[in-house]
């Protein structure tokens, strides 16, 4: 596969270990914030290969994951109406809310589709003008664009029976609130290549001054992780701490301009709770007051909602880099991705779905 | 006498009284007797089926007999590489020869959504009779519903199958042996990843197209070059080569260990899979088999399944492991492990 071997060429990659190995002299701790990062490494057995000075963390980096209980309960009771078309990603159909998960909710005669982009909810709305077709708008600014995309098209069309049941994230105010934390122990950040993408990387100078952690923008193949470790690495080793790109071939400092564009006309930042970590202020976006009626937390009010987790359910450690999750009492129990407690043993970037299903049974 | 050239057939859509399926072809009354005379028995006939009783009757032969039975509910009926009625007879001639079996007869049940063009049928028949003459088959018996609108999916068929088994065979998925060697006869993933592409909505063009064949004269090669020293067989169909090889290391309770490197798939296919987030391994093949066979002739299995067209691209990709019992494991390129696991259900495309 052209442009992606490349990357996950094995001499190369023993050359970077190599090289890793030579550089660190004392342990520490890396947070890989983006959970296809967490799935890259895990795949790929990379922390078997890493020297054990260098111990990596799990970041909140997950859509799926962070999405609170409430919205996935108000997801599956605006599914449920007769009248509505409900269309989502893939992997949001079996995270559990408080008593029922959207496959679920299918089962008993909701009209859920699987799609793969908002646009396809756009043409589902123009194919069922008799029906409300609601998108479930989830992510972080990777996705963000293109739900912004699809917003400001229904309103362009004038589409009045489309909506978006928005819950987005920001990566960067997470990031800060982890270093803020009492108990942190993260000592460097591999930074998410795709947000990166979309949002540059100026954002994180004030984080990595402030807090005296260096910061790399990482790619998601073998190499661009190892380099991106060994990036990180060499900054601890002799006291930086500087953003630095490391995934030049996707990443410029200011990012996509035009996509950062599309956000802003559809999108203003807000408070936002995540799910096991709690509020967390300005790190998240809503649908803007002019697009309201295509806002389907607006057009379809839904009360009596009552969020319940399961008390078993650590994934707010996990997610903060507080725990690994094969040290959760409940993981490979209690809690399976048949049986999932939490929405990190779910979803294709949760790093208990990912511990689960590449190196369950190795102690961490 | 020449060779019929089943690529060059082509027959026209017989001339009915109507042009799409109607309730009465199943009421058993005068237009399912047309539909019988005309669109059936023409693709099948033979002296079992032409009897049209209630009942395909034969002479089973000596020997222990394989029963199969599988339905196919595909969506869409034909995508590329191959269709629901070239599936649905290679789907049980394959689950009849993974015992070793020599498969010979099928029936076939049709579940019909009224309103299905008569055009389509047709072009499925012909498929279906393509497909059972490849494999030398005879569909000895068969039955039509057709239901309402929106009661099924334009068209469900069921096949069922018999095979004679030869006296030697002792093939299961309980007879794994630690140093036995894995082998798969190609590359996986291109049925699922075909019907996957194919489907509306996912709008990338993809030249990936689907694996479905019969593989009852590969499993003959195998079985003339191995005896009994091949030791469990199966095609890897929905969840993949995960999925089986975890079923074997199960039943037989031992390890397994792949070697990623080894294990082949088209590059489309490998790109499909990236762009989906989808894990090849867990997605379905219709015309691949794999075999775990003992040490001392997995070379001339392999070599067997290489020269015959259905096993041109066949690899040795693992071994069988003492330890640890039930568990699938993977060594990456860079040399590390990581477990192959079962995929739980559906597979989903990720957000990002």
């Amino acid at each position: 596969m052209k442009y992606v071997d490349e990357f996950r060429n094995p001499e190369l990659a023993r050359a970077l270990l190599a090289e890793i190995r030579q550089t660190v002299t004392r342990p520490w701790v890396l947070m890989e914030i983006c959970g296809g990062h967490t799935h890259a490494i895990m795949k790929n057995g990379l922390d078997q290969l890493l020297p054990r000075e260098i111990e990596l963390v799990h970041g909140p980096g997950c859509p799926v994951c962070v999405t609170p209980v409430e919205a996935i309960d108000r997801a599956v009771a605006i599914a449920s109406r007769p009248e509505v078309i409900f269309a989502s990603f893939g992997d949001m159909l079996r995270v559990p809310g408080s008593g029922s998960d959207l496959f679920k909710a299918r089962s008993a005669g909701a009209d859920v589709r699987m799609v793969y982009s908002p646009l396809e909810a756009l043409a589902l709305a123009r194919k069922h003008p008799d029906r409300e077709v609601v998108f479930f708008g989830v992510g972080f600014e990777t996705t963000a664009p293109g739900n912004a995309l699809a917003l400001l098209q229904a309103r362009r069309e004038g589409l009045a029976n489309f909506s978006m049941l928005a819950s987005h994230y920001l990566v960067a105010p997470a990031m800060r609130a982890l270093l803020a934390s009492p108990a942190n122990r993260v000592q460097g950040y591999l930074a998410a290549g795709h947000v990166c993408t979309v949002m540059g990387w100026q954002e994180y100078v004030a984080i990595a001054g402030e807090f005296r952690v260096p910061i790399v923008a990482t790619g998601f193949e073998v190499l661009d992780i190892l380099s991106g470790i060994l990036m990180v690495v060499r900054q601890l080793e002799a006291g930086r701490h500087a953003v630095e790109n490391g995934y030049g071939r996707s990443v410029s400092q200011e990012g996509n301009r035009e996509a950062q564009a599309r956000l802003r006309e559809a999108f203003v930042v807000a408070d936002r709770t995540w799910r096991g970590i709690g509020v967390l202020p300005r790190s998240g976006l809503a649908i803007r007051e002019e697009l309201a009626a295509y806002d389907a937390e607006k057009k379809f009010a839904v009360s009596g909602l009552v969020a319940a987790e399961s008390p078993l359910c650590e994934s707010g450690s996990i997610l903060q880099g507080l725990k690994k999750p094969n040290s959760c009492p409940a993981f490979g129990r209690e809690c399976t991705p048949e049986h999932p407690l939490g929405a990190t043993m779910v979803s294709g970037e949760g790093a208990c779905a990912a511990y689960y299903r590449y190196q369950r049974g190795r102690n961490g | 006498m020449a060779e019929f050239n089943h690529d060059n057939f082509s027959c026209p859509l017989p001339i009915l009284e109507h042009d799409t399926i109607q309730l009465a072809h199943g009421s058993g009354g005068r237009l399912s007797a047309e539909l019988i005379e005309r669109m059936f028995l023409p693709r099948f006939a033979n002296e079992i089926l032409n009897r049209l009783e209630d009942q395909a009757v034969f002479e089973p032969g000596p020997g222990r007999l394989a029963l199969t039975t599988d339905s196919f509910v595909v969506d869409p009926l034909f995508f590329p590489g191959g269709d629901i009625g070239e599936l649905a007879v290679n789907g049980t001639v394959n689950d009849l020869c993974m015992s070793g079996a020599d498969p010979l007869y099928l029936s076939v049940a049709f579940i019909i959504e009224e309103g299905l063009p008569m055009a389509t049928l047709h072009r499925v028949l012909l498929s279906m009779e393509k497909a059972a003459c490849a494999a030398g088959v005879r569909v000895v018996t068969g039955d039509t519903k057709v239901v309402h609108r929106g009661s099924c999916d334009k068209l469900f068929i069921t096949t069922s199958g018999v095979g004679l088994l030869p006296a030697q065979a002792n093939i299961s998925a309980a007879n794994l042996r630690p140093g036995d060697r894995i082998i798969v006869s190609g590359t996986i993933a291109d049925h699922g990843m075909a019907i996957l592409t194919s489907r509306e909505g996912l709008s990338f063009h993809s030249r990936v197209f689907s694996d479905t064949a019969a593989l009852n004269g590969l499993v003959a090669a195998m079985l003339a070059a191995g005896g009994q020293d091949l030791h469990a067989l199966r095609d890897p169909t929905r969840g993949g080569l995960a999925t089986t090889l975890n079923e074997f290391a199960a039943s037989s309770r031992v390890g397994i260990r792949l070697e990623e490197a080894a294990i082949p798939v088209r590059p489309e296919v490998r790109s499909a899979c990236e762009i989906l987030g989808i894990d090849p391994l867990c997605v379905a093949n219709e015309g691949k088999l794999v075999a775990v066979v003992a040490e001392k002739s997995a070379e001339a299995v392999l070599a067997a399944m290489r020269s015959h067209p259905r096993g041109r691209e066949a690899a040795l990709i693992g071994e069988v492991l003492a330890e640890p019992r039930g568990l699938v494991a993977l060594r990456t390129g860079l040399g590390a492990q990581r477990i192959v696991d079962m995929p739980l259900g559906e597979q989903l495309p990720r957000i990002c």
